[in-house]
């Protein structure tokens, strides 16, 4: 299982805040995690359409394309920040 | 080191004078001060609503300070940071540092704020008579934490 967790725009436009899911077996890194969701279409399909700015932190530590996923992992996804 | 995440408001006197307490070889102390103010990209503001990722958002905080600390001379530094529901006047943000001399207090202060700016974990909500929005992020603070 992994935990995806949306932060906030994200949460209201993907309308929900978190959801454990079994980790897809051909999902092994954060790219190939944002085009498994992608493929659920309607909204995920257009907040994680490529060029889309969309963040992701693996267990708290900010991710890039090529960072590895695993089972357990807590993967976050959020806007560009907004705070100060 | 000290970083704080928290919906009540902070009395910026007192957080400076614990943070220098008892010592001498402090010279200067940089602080600043984010507000909320009632005009944003020419809409009016009623209420901002800060969000935050509990874990993370204390973690990159932490580490933006560090990173401050080994660029520069600096013994101490605080960063307060207010979440929840905030009104135009209302406080947001402190972020303080001590060293013997200004330069690396200023320098490292006004760092730990852009970087906070464009790497910490916050999101802010307008609340407009128009309705509600999520803030844009702005390329300009990319530009001034890019400096560093």
């Amino acid at each position: 299982m992994i935990t995806l967790v949306y932060l906030a725009r994200l949460r209201e436009t993907l309308g929900t805040p978190s959801e454990k899911i079994e980790l897809p077996g051909d999902v092994g890194t954060v790219a190939s995690l944002l085009a498994w969701l992608r493929a659920r279409g309607g909204a995920w399909a257009a907040e994680l359409a490529p060029g889309r700015a969309v963040r992701v932190a693996v267990n708290f530590d900010v991710a890039r394309a090529d960072t590895p996923v695993k089972a357990g992992d807590e993967i976050a996804l959020f806007p560009p920040v907004t705070g100060g | 080191m000290r970083v704080r995440v928290q919906t009540e408001d902070f009395d910026a006197a007192r957080e400076i004078a614990a943070l220098r307490a008892g010592d001498a070889r402090v010279g200067a102390v940089a602080a600043f001060i984010g507000l909320v103010r009632d005009i944003n990209e020419a809409a009016a503001v009623k209420t901002l609503t800060l969000e935050h990722y509990p874990g993370m958002t204390e973690k990159a905080l932490a580490a933006i300070v560090d990173e401050a600390k080994s660029r520069w001379d600096s013994y101490d530094a605080l960063v307060v940071h207010r979440i929840s529901e905030l009104k135009p006047t209302d406080q947001i943000v402190l972020v303080a540092v001590t060293s013997a001399h200004r330069g690396d207090a200023f320098a490292a202060c006004e760092f730990i704020m852009d970087y906070l700016k464009t790497r910490a974990p916050f999101w802010k909500k307008e609340h407009t008579p128009a309705g509600e929005r999520w803030v844009e992020a702005r390329t300009s603070d990319d530009e001034k934490a890019a400096r560093w």
